[in-house]
């Protein structure tokens, strides 16, 4: 399983990326793997939305499953990924890179403290497997 | 009868499975309460209930008793002997959801063409498998325009004209909910369309009209659609299906939803129920839809195949985010639906609905020659309408039993003014010797009346 | 070859149905209201019924075999069933008909109330709900209003145990409720200390399937129901395994408060193909004021000679109609035949022999698929479909090779607290010799599992069509076919 060292993680399987004060969001390879072929990706926010830490911003659809995707950290949103609703299998096939969901301009860096770190999440994911 | 097993076989199981006595099995539930003597009348073999059932059916009037011209929400019409013949087949009726695809394509096709009738008949781009009836589609169109505004819109206009029953159950469905409904209002009922523009603002999700509506009058909601888009709004329209042969389908006027009444595709009147709830809408809303929903693909060999599709919005997956927590559709009654609107096809839809369309029609110009008659509107109708009479409908209902006429609906009950009102339908089922009876029945009824 | 769609099969000028010659003077068509192009297809008669029929035979039915399905008890549809519900006082008669034209038809649904009172051990029932999560709708909401009219209107906690069935969570959310899960201990049943911790001024129920979804009884039901009460809250009863309690016990001696009957699958209407169900509701004496309206009642009693007169009432406080005119009345008449038929010793005998099937195939199979909770269950149980020695093999992979067997499938996947669930309801209309068939079939794709397991993989092999390619459906949309040029 891919868990890339240089982001942080969520209980829920979302990761954020952290450039200056710019946060980037989607799920885990782990969340991906779970759900299986992802047949649909609706993001809920759009540019300029305030968004607090846990507020829903995008639902994930597979043939057998739902995830809704819920804000790690607060602030306002930037971007949302509008390619994503023609190609849901990015979320498969490339979960941290392509297939990123929302960006947004950080408003309250405390938050990321309560997120894992890549080691904390791999023994995370480890635990649920059993 | 229907439990199969000898006293050999018990003996075999209870010992394969360790225990004397089948009371054995049941020392989990409460002993105080383990195996109650139920009050209830003693077994009846086959012949004794169908006996029975004779009887309390005959206690009945049916429409093969009497000529009926009831309809406010069910109609009679004739049902094609193919349509019972396919539905009693053991394959379809007794089959479970089609959740096994790779057994059940006869039910899925059956569905996908469901589908595919209804959104050719309505002008929508998609159709569910069905929901419970007419009443509950308009309830799941609410659901549906509250799950599309996530709780930022909240407002329902329900046309005055929309079935009673609908606006009940409209009702009661949202009393736990931040839905709110307005427009109801039965003094309002002859607004027109243009009467539910003022309830449209920020706040308004959905609104739903009747078409024909509950009166039988035939609007075009053309320039409603377009106030209601204008408002960021939906639209609703609730069917009868039957008039669709004939009228202009809701998908040319804007309609964003299209819920109906399916029973007269085809479905008996069997007082009240099982009915059909058709419920179509756009494309760009499929997944806010609630219901099952078949979809058309390939299976492994590279064959054509179907099976239930976009199941992850359904309850079973999203629990307390569905958009609804309806599971079933009206599975058989819409196959009932389906094989109806194949064998009439599109030159036998066209007829019952013209059918029906003329016969009303003369039926309302000879009744309003009768004196103390009058129709209640001025409005285009399809195959029904209220007419106001001289006399207690009630008393008038009556006096057409005696004849052997079940005589329509007393529009007082829901709209005070419209008091001594009664909505009568028309199908293919009355001739004209029927209607003539029926206004012959009415004419002696003033004359009476005249002379007391 | 897969059978064609009605439109390819639809030729124009052809047609299937002929209506007589409008028999009154034409009128004038609205203008600017007809419809210039009705799509629907051109078929005659004997195509139709080809269609259909072939159409048909690629289903599995009750009528051709066993079909284990836990929780949606798939019993014999009984033929007389159809005949009755077709006779013409029944199925044509006209739901507003001045009641004293009907009332046969309010008798029957009079005397049916009356026995799903004394079978479920309530005070009250409606007919009206359409299906089993309609009437979880009415019975949550009869919930809502109890609360409110006492002026409780801060109880919105439903607890849900982990097992239950996803339309009890739906539901609640439909109703305003909120929804709080309630986990299983090691016997399968609720865990009590969490029920505890739930039970505050805030608790408006608890809705519990009893039997679980484990096919366990609840051992300790009479504690779980005394301590929701004190609580003050309301316990509902999902009857979706009433199968396993008639004559057995009567929910309402329980202290279940409110509970919606299935009348497809306890009483024996037919599930045609995913519809019509039944869902009437029964509720205890505090409720009986709330359920919806209108329900049957005698309006002038009878005598020995005269009988009752029937008519319709509304109670005081009632939640409102769930749904327009009485409820699925087709399908009353159909379980009023199944219950009059079995008597009171009857139906006692029916959940008798379910739970004596289910007993039976949880014995036969035990060693060989594990079964989780390892007690005597009602009338299903839940295996797992995994073994250690077969990784690659799936509850799905034994399902879909089922069907080679000519068996339907358990439900699998659920409940979702067990792996690989095989959730296995045999009914008591199974014979020994089929149980028997249908538990070799098992035990062969057990083995099969570790010396063959593509062909479980790849199975089903002998159906209509194989696996199908989902991902494909879900992504293209494909929801009708072109019986017209595609809508705007």
């Amino acid at each position: 399983m891919n868990i890339p060292g240089d982001l942080k993680y969520t209980k829920n399987d979302e990761w954020l990326q952290i450039e200056g004060n710019t946060g980037t969001i989607g799920i885990t390879d782990y969340a991906q793997d779970q759900l299986s072929d992802i047949v649909f990706v609706e993001v809920l926010v759009a540019e300029g939305d305030e968004v607090r830490q846990g507020d829903s911003c995008a639902t994930v659809e597979s043939v057998k499953a739902a995830a809704d995707v819920y804000m790690p950290v607060s602030g306002k949103i930037i971007a949302v990924n509008e390619a994503l609703a023609d190609t849901p299998e990015k979320v498969n096939s490339d979960p941290y890179g392509e297939a990123w969901m929302v960006k947004l301009q950080m408003g309250n860096p405390d938050e990321v403290a309560g997120l894992m770190d890549a080691d904390a999440y791999e023994k995370y994911c480890a635990e649920r497997e059993h | 009868m229907f439990i199969p097993h000898t006293e050999a076989d018990r003996a075999a199981m209870l010992e394969k499975i360790g225990v004397q006595d089948i009371q054995e099995l049941f020392e989990a539930v409460p002993e105080k309460f383990r195996f109650p003597e139920l009050q209830l009348e003693q077994a009846a073999t086959e012949m004794e209930i169908m006996q029975e059932l004779d009887e309390i059916a005959s206690a009945n009037f049916s429409v093969r008793d009497l000529i009926c011209f009831l309809g406010a929400g069910a109609y009679n019409h004739y049902i094609p002997s193919v349509v019972d013949s396919i539905i009693r087949r053991g394959e379809f009726y007794t089959a479970y959801t089609p959740y096994q695809p790779e057994i059940s394509q006869g039910t899925l096709q059956a569905i996908f063409e469901y589908q595919s009738l209804i959104t050719a008949l309505t002008g929508m781009d998609v159709s569910n498998a069905s929901h419970y009836d007419g009443a509950t589609a308009v309830a799941e169109a609410v659901n549906m325009a509250y799950a599309q505004f996530r709780g930022k819109r909240n407002k329902m206009v329900l046309s005055p004209g929309l079935h009673p029953h609908y606006r009940q159950t409209v009702h009661t469905y949202v009393q736990g909910t931040p839905v709110y409904v307005v427009g109801d209002r039965p003094e309002e009922l002859n607004n027109g369309p243009d009467g539910l523009n003022k309830y449209l603002d920020a706040d308004t999700a959905l609104v739903v009209v009747q078409y024909p509506d509950f009166l039988g009058r035939v609007y075009d909601f053309t320039d409603l659609a377009n106030q209601v888009h204008h408002a960021g709004a939906l639209l609703a329209v609730a069917v009868n299906p039957i008039a669709l042969g004939l009228l202009k389908p809701p998908g040319e006027f804007g309609a964003d939803i299209v819920t109906g009444e399916g029973q007269p595709l085809g479905i008996p009147l069997s007082y009240g129920g099982p009915y059909l709830g058709i419920f179509a809408t756009r494309q760009q809303y499929v997944r806010k839809m609630a219901g099952r929903l078949v979809g058309e693909t390939i299976d492994n060999r590279g064959q054509r195949a179907y099976v239930l599709t976009l199941t992850a919005r359904e309850q079973h997956i999203r629990r307390e985010k569905a958009t609804s927590n309806i599971c079933t559709n009206q599975g058989l009654i819409a196959l009932a639906a389906t094989v109806y609107m194949s064998i009439l096809g599109k030159h036998g839809l066209r007829e019952v609905a013209e059918l029906c369309y003329h016969k009303a029609h003369y039926a309302a110009k000879k009744i309003a020659e009768i004196p103390g008659f009058s129709l209640g509107s001025e409005a285009p109708f399809f195959h029904e309408f209220g007419v106001r009479c001289p006399l207690p409908v009630s008393e008038i209902n009556e006096h057409l039993l005696e004849y052997g006429i079940l005589g329509g609906y007393d529009l007082g009950q829901d709209y005070p003014q419209l008091k001594d009102h009664m909505l009568l339908a028309f199908t293919e089922m009355n001739s004209q010797e029927d209607i003539d009876l029926l206004v012959d029945s009415l004419s002696e009824m003033v004359t009476e009346a005249s002379h007391a | 070859m897969p059978e064609p769609q009605l439109c390819d099969i639809s030729v124009p000028g052809r047609r299937g149905m002929r209506y007589p010659a409008v028999d009154v003077p034409k009128s004038e068509l609205p203008a600017g209201l007809v419809r210039e192009e009705l799509p629907l297809p051109e078929i005659s008669e004997v195509d139709v019924v080809r269609h259909f029929t072939r159409l048909s035979q690629l289903n599995y039915a009750i009528d051709l075999g066993m079909y284990p399905l836990g929780s949606c008890t798939m019993k014999y549809n009984p033929k007389v069933n159809e005949d009755a519900a077709r006779l013409s006082g029944f199925a044509l008669i006209h739901p507003l008909q001045p009641v004293d034209t009907v009332q046969g038809a309010l008798a029957l649904m009079y005397e049916l109330q009356e026995m799903l009172k004394e079978i479920g051990g309530f005070p009250a029932v409606s007919l009206q709900p359409a299906a089993g999560a309609h009437g979880e709708l009415t019975g949550v909401l009869i919930i809502r209003a109890y609360h409110r009219d006492r002026g409780d209107t801060q109880r919105k906690k439903i607890l849900i145990p982990d097992s239950a069935h996803g339309t009890n969570p739906a539901t609640s959310a439909m109703a305003g409720m909120e929804v709080v899960q309630l986990p299983s201990d090691a016997r399968g049943n609720i865990d009590l200390e969490a029920l505890r911790s739930h039970c505050d001024e805030r608790l408006a129920g608890l809705m519990l399937t009893n039997p679980n979804t484990l096919g366990l009884f609840e051992e300790n039901i009479l504690e779980i129901t005394e301590m929701v009460h004190a609580a003050g809250g309301l316990v509902y009863g999902d009857g979706a395994n009433m199968n396993a309690l008639l004559g057995i016990a009567r929910p309402g001696d329980l202290g279940i408060d409110v509970l919606h009957y299935n009348l497809h699958k306890t009483f024996s209407t037919p599930h045609g193909g995913g519809g019509p169900g039944s869902g009437p509701v029964g509720v205890s004496e505090l409720l009986a004021d709330f359920l919806p309206a209108p329900v049957v009642t005698i309006v002038e009693e009878g005598d020995e000679e005269i009988p009752p007169l029937y008519g319709y009432s509304t109670p005081a406080k009632s939640i409102g109609r769930v749904k327009a005119f009485y409820g699925h009345f087709g399908m009353f008449v159909r379980a009023y035949t199944y219950i009059r038929m079995y008597g009171p010793d009857g139906l006692r005998k029916v959940s008798e022999h379910a739970v004596l099937n289910a007993n039976y195939l949880r014995v036969l199979l035990k060693d060989t698929y594990r079964v989780p909770y390892d007690r005597v269950c009602m009338h299903e149980f839940v295996a797992e479909g995994r073994w250690a020695d077969a990784p690659d093999i799936h509850a799905l992979d034994v399902a879909k090779r089922l069907m080679d067997f000519d068996f339907h499938p358990p439900t699998n996947y659920f409940p979702l607290i067990v792996p690989e669930a095989l959730m296995i309801e045999p009914t008591e209309t199974e014979s020994k010799e089929t149980l028997d068939a249908f538990a070799a079939a098992m035990l062969r794709i057990a083995e099969e599992a570790r010396n063959n397991p593509d062909i479980l993989h790849s199975a089903p092999h002998q159906t209509p069509v194989g696996r199908l390619d989902e991902v494909k459906a879900a992504k293209e949309l494909v929801l009708c076919c072109g019986v017209s040029a595609p809508a705007i």
